[in-house]
């Protein structure tokens, strides 16, 4: 009974300054959403109850805390919630600004660009390749990986036009906002090349962001938090079952 | 040659671009307007915006920025010391980015299948977008404005439904932010045009109904 009741619980406190108590954030372990907040945390070094959800069954608190898109992640501070990844971390950033280094840059300018990319990032790469994932025929996934290579290679662009490509980040000498916008897909990168043998960021193509996706790896926060891709992989297994089940 | 000032790169009848306008008119910064032909896209533009080569882009000093509400916060952050445009406690600027994204995600593509809808899909899709509508007036209710008592980065960001809808109403003969369906949101149409910045950037009405007129047609003959 009290491991059943422990499973349940499915808590983890981290043991560092602030926010614990009031803070909790509502997440799953493989989605890239959820992990650039838990980064993002992380970098702060701010604690927090983490809440992992199923997300075929949604908690109470997920959905009174996101009734708009019932999705995670969400991050509850004070009793407020504060939902959509990018919108958090910028929350995160702002109140924790003394904590630890700025996740934004502090030029605006600088801060555009940033936006400008981890917008692009959802609205291009993201849907790419998670249309890949899903393709139903040969033709739709070769579209769908055409698009991702596409959206990767302006990634690549923009890489080479921050610091000259010189900077070991995106943000810099550390990491930065769209590190961890980018840098939360990685498990799914290594889940993909497992299941369809493709590589979303091909060395040959993307060698800037390549060598990129390697430094971020061995940063304390992916290491931290990223989960191994046979995660990843487990978890696309159990959705392509959802996905075939609802075409039927 | 170092270029300097403050450029827009826009097209008349465009929502997106008056966004980035009003933001400039608030912080009283004086800029210069470029208007593009988008089936005859600028040398300049494709350079300022290579990767999606839409409008608005902003030039603040040769440097660009592309994507209307990353643009408007960039102004806000650029001219610090002058109106505020975003809301000064995090919470309330997490609350107006989520909402800004849930308008631009979706509620603008339930907005656009009215405009060739006719019929029963034509009420059909009203609703959706009603629906999508009355979930944005939730942040709205108690308030003069989203920004509260003064226009702020929502408003300028949901600003256009207040001079666009009712020309898309006009055209298609659609009925969506009425006093009974939306109230909260009439009330602030009202409000948000009568301020001045608002009225001074709006393309003429008139024109942008023959506009669209002409558009429908087009679309509904194809």
């Amino acid at each position: 009974l009290r491991r059943q009741a422990e499973r349940g619980r499915e808590k983890k406190e981290s043991s560092m300054a602030d926010g614990e108590g009031n803070l909790k954030l509502l997440g799953l372990h493989v989605s890239p959403f959820a992990l650039r907040v838990r980064m993002a945390l992380g970098f702060k070094g701010v604690s927090y109850e983490y809440i992992e959800e199923d997300l075929f069954h949604k908690s109470e608190l997920l959905l009174s805390s996101n009734p708009v898109h019932k999705k995670v992640p969400v991050l509850i501070h004070n009793g407020r919630p504060v939902c959509e990844s990018l919108a958090v971390v910028q929350y995160v950033d702002e109140v924790w600004a003394g904590a630890g280094p700025d996740i934004l840059p502090a030029d605006p300018y600088q801060r555009a660009i940033a936006r400008f990319w981890a917008a692009y990032i959802d609205d291009k790469l993201f849907p790419a390749w998670t249309g890949f994932m899903k393709a139903a025929t040969e033709e739709v996934r070769g579209e769908k990986l055409k698009e991702t290579h596409a959206a990767v290679q302006n990634l690549e662009k923009a890489f080479s036009e921050s610091a000259n490509g010189k900077a070991a980040f995106f943000g810099g000498d550390s990491i930065g906002y769209l590190d961890l916008a980018l840098g939360c897909f990685l498990p799914w990168f290594g889940a993909l090349r497992v299941m369809f043998g493709v590589e979303v960021i091909d060395a040959a193509n993307a060698p800037l962001l390549a060598a990129w996706a390697e430094r971020f790896g061995e940063t304390a926060v992916a290491k931290e938090v990223l989960p191994e891709p046979d995660k990843a992989l487990a978890y696309a297994t159990k959705l392509k079952a959802y996905w075939a089940s609802l075409n039927k | 040659m170092a270029e300097k000032g403050v450029k827009v790169f826009g097209m008349w009848a465009s929502p997106m671009v008056v966004r980035v306008e009003w933001a400039l008119r608030l912080k009283g910064v004086e800029y210069e307007y470029v208007d593009e032909d988008l089936a005859n896209k600028s040398a300049d533009l494709l350079r300022y915006n290579p990767v999606t080569k839409k409008v608005p882009v902003l030039v603040h000093d040769g440097k660009p920025i592309a994507e209307s509400t990353i643009i408007v916060e960039y102004i806000d952050e650029a001219w610090k010391g002058e109106y505020p445009i975003m809301p000064a406690d995090p919470y309330d600027r997490a609350q107006a980015r989520f909402w800004a994204r849930y308008a631009d995600e979706k509620c603008n593509p339930a907005l656009f299948p009215i405009f060739t809808a006719t019929g029963e899909a034509q009420r059909k899709v009203v609703h959706e977008a009603q629906q999508c509508l009355k979930t944005l007036e939730t942040a709205l209710e108690g308030k003069k404005f989203f920004g509260g008592d003064d226009v702020g980065y929502l408003d300028i960001v949901l600003g256009w439904y207040a001079h666009w809808l009712p020309v898309i109403e006009e055209v298609t003969g659609a009925s969506v932010v009425t006093d009974e369906a939306l109230p909260l949101m009439k009330a602030w149409f009202d409000r948000f045009l009568a301020v001045d910045v608002v009225k001074a950037a709006l393309p003429d009405k008139d024109k942008l109904l023959a506009a669209n007129k002409a558009r429908r047609e087009q679309l509904l003959s194809a």
